[in-house]
């Protein structure tokens, strides 16, 4: 046994490190130029993004945990994201399309709610899920830095999960009501890319707002029911009258709901429609960029 | 001269406090409000300032490469407030600060943490967001299961683990992070006394790994046995930086002391006459100063002033020392060692009792002061008592930094250890 001289401070668990080690211990060579610096109000879009792409796998993991953690502790557990929709085409159809008799440009009702059904369900849960996920993650961004933009991104690719899901049941009717694509259905990833993008303006724009306004989280699923029958959901855009149509197609959703039922079930695209949605998105989602990142450095102190 | 690895020059950061905050909460307030005034978001800026405080004030400071340093300060001094600057979670209001190396922060154990997740989850999910990469996660799986010692429940949903072994594997997560510079708040303080022992250990191999370490601990003594340099905040400011144990023999001194002791002289000065004896004083003194915390590695003086009003046989002051369960360690008794009754005279007196240097155990005391003339009567109605913490500094008696002592005293004893020989056994 060694000698141990009174009061002296013992080697901790792992033995004190061997010469081996002490060589391995030799600082690593430091940069030229810092990796960071920190300062107020200065931030790059570029170094910013670079983040994002850095943190890639963080938007991953939180989808993940999104999903993952959604449908514990139910008994049906993932067969909801089918069930979902599904109930709510079954009560649509009983009351728009049989009782009330919504005209559904000679398609099969179900079929004709069931497609935008899809995209607006993803749009709605999407928009309300994100609006308050900063709030929710508030633990996350007291204690860690990432870029903050991952969290309504994460919130709503989680839901972006149910909406491929979905397109199982689709195919499924779209046998049933002997119904086959045409080659319109090469438009499909454009349009799910564009409500996507359009989610994702809306969701950060909204969550960086609720950070400070927590009436946004209160007030946006009222907002989302009032939205879907701006849109056409229930009935087909034709049912607007002209007159009118343009201020109907300024609400971005139209154009993309209506280029779904096209690009599925074969009909005509409506372009003006849709042009005026890919516009309003891209301008969207460049404010709610800017937005958010005037607001995100705050969050920490107010959230 | 080594480069270094953090530059942080004049930072501060201001908070604001009331007023312009507060003002809007809601949007119904806002919008209520530019209605009711369309001015009013002018007004706002001729309005009296908003209350602000700065959390950080001007904090200049380098760290060299490997380096582990410590943070201290009193609650509300900036400590976590320059943590999170460090770590990016919020801006500072001015200054700047360079970082030559990743820089991973650990401002709580098991941040993020899923309770409806398994262990083997979460701990992919904590380590994503400590900023680890799947790859590497998947690398040191096992070993961070190890470290855990919850392999048998690594399945299981977290809500279901004990707090203890939420902890663990919390903890376990971030000790294999690999950043070259690391941030760490008041972590240490997690966990039962053989883990943390674990986590001091891991934390330690880390420096030697050539690791930058900054940490915050209320905990002086990890603070003294990992930290080669301190740096001491106060009220935002920085109060001192150096060598840490100097910085935290100052610090400890000058956050205790007088605290009791405006109190005590009420309960002297109430105490009923007696016809032999007065008493005029008591305190606590170490290096001439009254306090109420004391260093170990210092004695400590018990200070008794009085007077006695006539002539006296057999009377006695007597200390007692007793821990924090009222348990009699000691009864010291001036005069004790004479073999005959005492005879003091009319006069005033002060005794001085020395604890010695590296006797007394890093807890909290009290000392019961009693007077009495042996075989008569009590000259005190009751004993005066004071209370007093103390703090292990210097050479200590401790198998690790950071153990914690069962013994009610902790006096450095001589030890002879010695190599009868080099075979075992014969």
């Amino acid at each position: 046994m060694d000698l141990i001289r009174k009061g002296e401070v013992l080697a901790l668990e792992p033995t004190p490190a061997s010469p081996e080690q002490e060589l391995q211990a030799t600082p690593f060579q430091l940069p030229e130029k810092p990796l960071v610096v920190i300062e107020a109000g200065k931030s790059r879009l570029a170094s910013y993004f670079h983040d994002l792409w850095i943190y890639r796998e963080l938007l991953y993991f939180l989808t993940w945990r999104d999903v993952k953690v959604r449908y514990k502790q139910t008994v049906l557990g993932i067969a909801w994201v089918l069930l979902q929709p599904l109930l709510t085409t079954t009560i649509f159809t009983i009351f728009f399309g049989n009782l009330a008799q919504v005209p559904s440009d000679n398609l099969p009702y179900p079929l004709f709610v069931y497609s935008v059904m899809l995209p607006w369900t993803f749009f709605a849960s999407s928009l309300t899920n994100s609006g308050n996920s900063l709030v929710t993650n508030a633990n996350l961004i007291t204690k860690v830095y990432f870029p903050r933009m991952i969290i309504p991104a994460a919130a709503i690719a989680a839901r972006f999960v149910d909406f491929a899901v979905g397109f199982v049941v689709l195919i499924g009717m779209m046998v049933f009501y002997n119904v086959s694509p045409t080659t319109s259905i090469l438009m499909l990833p454009i349009l799910v890319l564009l409500v996507a993008l359009l989610t994702l303006g809306f969701g950060m724009w909204t969550s960086a707002l609720n950070v400070k306004y927590r009436d946004i989280g209160v007030i946006l699923p009222v907002l989302v029911q009032l939205w879907m029958f701006a849109s056409p959901v229930v009935y087909p855009s034709s049912l607007v009258p002209d007159k009118y149509r343009w201020v109907y197609e300024l609400n971005p959703m139209t154009g993309i709901l209506e280029g779904f039922r096209a690009s599925l079930l074969g009909q005509r695209f409506q372009w003006r429609a849709l042009g005026i949605s890919m516009i309003i998105t891209l301008l969207l989602l460049m404010y709610a960029t800017f937005a958010f990142r005037r607001m995100e450095k705050r969050f920490a102190d107010i959230v | 001269m080594m480069k270094s690895i953090i530059h942080i020059e004049k930072l501060s950061k201001q908070y604001r406090i009331g007023s312009r905050q507060s003002s809007y909460p809601t949007l119904r307030d806002a919008i209520a409000g530019t209605f009711r005034a369309p001015l009013g978001r002018l007004q706002q800026y001729k309005r009296k300032p908003a209350k602000t405080i700065w959390a950080l004030k001007d904090v200049d400071f380098e760290i060299l490469p490997g380096e582990v340093v410590g943070i201290i300060g009193r609650n509300g001094a900036g400590k976590s407030t320059l943590l999170k600057v460090l770590a990016r979670i919020t801006e500072p209001t001015t200054g700047q600060i360079q970082l030559y190396g990743r820089i991973a922060s650990l401002l709580e154990v098991g941040t993020g943490f899923h309770p409806e997740l398994t262990g083997r989850e979460n701990i992919y999910l904590n380590g994503a967001i400590l900023g680890m990469k799947r790859m590497e996660i998947g690398r040191k799986f096992d070993e961070i299961v190890a470290f855990s010692e919850v392999d048998k429940f690594i399945d299981t949903p977290v809500k279901h683990y004990s707090s203890g072994m939420y902890v663990r594997l919390a903890f376990a997560v971030a000790a294999h992070l690999e950043p070259e510079i690391l941030v760490l708040d008041e972590v240490l303080a997690v966990g039962d006394v053989a883990f943390q022992r674990k986590c001091l250990g891991k934390m330690d191999d880390v420096a030697h790994h050539g690791r930058t370490v900054i940490f915050v601990s209320h905990n002086m003594q990890a603070v003294r046995s990992l930290c080669k340099r301190v740096i001491w905040l106060q009220e935002g400011k920085l109060h001192g930086a150096g060598e840490s144990s100097a910085i935290v023999d100052k610090y400890l001194q000058a956050s205790l002391g007088g605290s009791d002791l405006l109190n005590l002289d009420k309960v002297i000065a109430g105490l009923p006459p007696d016809p032999n004896f007065c008493l005029r004083s008591v305190a606590l003194e170490q290096n001439g100063q009254a306090t109420t915390l004391a260093l170990s590695s210092q004695p400590l003086e018990v200070v008794i002033e009085f007077s006695v009003l006539k002539r006296t046989a057999g009377l006695h002051v007597y200390v007692s020392l007793l821990d924090s369960d009222e348990t009699v360690l000691l009864e010291s008794i001036n005069n004790g060692a004479s073999e005959e009754l005492p005879i003091v005279d009319a006069g005033d007196y002060i005794c001085r009792l020395t604890f010695p240097a590296e006797f007394l155990a890093p807890r909290t005391y009290e000392v019961s002061i009693k007077a009495g003339i042996a075989n008569v009567r009590s000259c005190l109605p009751q004993p005066i008592r004071m209370r007093f913490q103390v703090e292990a500094s210097g050479k200590f008696n401790q198998a690790f930094p950071g153990y914690s002592t069962p013994g009610k005293l902790a006096p450095l004893l001589d030890w002879k250890t010695e190599r009868t020989s080099t075979k075992i056994g014969s």
